[in-house]
């Protein structure tokens, strides 16, 4: 009994030690082309010179979940290393034909939607491994779409923090205020990944959470 | 009506709606509700489900729909939206709640719908209501 109440005391201490400088792993979810891969290639380039994946205006851009390991964030000071991973973007329906009107063949276009279906699949897959997740969200469409409130109820539900970016904030159309009023429980933050605009603020409640 | 009109009703491909009372799955497996729910849906039906799936049960509706893409003829996923009647919550709603979601081993207080992305075009979601935009 005793050596089993010292071995856990050891093995307490051990774990609070390494704690500090394990990687977080910092998820990237979704729908598709809100900007997912644009925020983590802003990122991964700011503090590696190297992007994670390529982006493009045809939905499913990424199909494969990818990393970038080691990703070290000075931020006023404060340094954290991340675990960058870049998932494919959760939808509730994948249609080739979609893919046809940006001059795909249809072969592509079937080809597109297949490992598109088994992105999402794996996207889903890795909710359990994450530490924290930022949830990318067009701010110029409509944030009351079922995929966002499926995938925040899973973190939820795994007691994974979350962050929620309100991206395309250089959009006329963008309504960030439409963002907090759906996620009244959550903090967001308005991000143009595209232009690198606001994300002292990002930086700061992604510091502020991993604490948590 | 129009000879127009008339042709663009002809073109609204058959379905129909679906009630399915919470009673129907309460005391299903997840495994057993998803199956149910995507047999009505690749039935062509537009399914109205009192209460909701858990977020767990949500996302695995989601993983077999993809699985089920490529698969099965004509299949290209399905449509869902939740809606919940409460609005904004105090924490003591939030309290009486959790307590009648156990004791009726659900949230009947939310309705679901899914329908087949082959019919139903897209859901419009608004806090306060869904629109359903339907395929010709």
């Amino acid at each position: 009994m005793e050596i089993k109440i010292l071995k856990n005391f050891f093995k307490r201490i051990f774990t609070n030690i390494f704690k500090d400088k394990k990687e977080i792993k910092l998820g990237f979810y979704g729908p598709p082309n809100a900007g997912k891969t644009s925020l983590a290639n802003r990122i991964c380039k700011d503090f590696t010179g190297e992007e994670i994946g390529a982006v493009s205006k045809i939905p499913h851009e990424t199909r494969k979940v990818q990393f970038k390991e080691k990703v070290e964030i000075n931020y006023k000071g404060k340094k954290m290393v991340f675990k960058m991973i870049d998932t494919p973007g959760i939808a509730t329906k994948i249609d080739y034909e979609d893919f046809l009107k940006y001059k795909m063949s249809k072969k592509d276009a079937k080809e597109r939607a297949k490992e598109a279906t088994e992105g999402i699949i794996e996207s889903i897959k890795w909710l359990d491994d994450m530490d924290l997740v930022v949830i990318v969200l067009d701010a110029s469409e409509n944030p009351y779409n079922q995929v966002n409130i499926t995938i925040i109820g899973n973190l939820v539900a795994r007691k994974i923090p979350v962050l929620i970016v309100a991206n395309k904030s250089d959009l006329r159309k963008a309504n960030i205020k439409k963002i907090e009023d759906a996620f009244p429980e959550y903090d967001v933050v308005g991000i143009s990944a595209r232009y690198g605009k606001n994300l002292e603020e990002f930086y700061e409640s992604l510091f502020k959470l991993s604490k948590k | 009506m129009t000879k127009d009109e008339k042709s663009n009703l002809g073109k609204i491909k058959g379905f129909s709606i679906q009630f399915l009372p919470y009673s129907e799955i309460r005391d299903l497996s997840s495994g057993d509700r998803i199956r149910k729910i995507l047999n009505i849906i690749l039935g062509n039906n537009i399914l109205i489900l009192q209460g909701r799936l858990k977020p767990d049960e949500e996302t695995r509706l989601i993983e077999d729909t993809m699985a089920m893409i490529g698969h099965i003829k004509d299949f290209k996923g399905i449509e869902l939206a939740v809606i919940e009647g409460n609005g904004k919550q105090s924490i003591l709603d939030r309290f009486k709640k959790s307590i009648v979601t156990t004791l009726s081993g659900g949230d009947l207080s939310a309705i679901t719908i899914i329908g087949p992305a082959s019919i139903v075009k897209e859901m419009k979601r608004n806090p306060k209501k869904i629109e359903l935009m339907l395929s010709k």
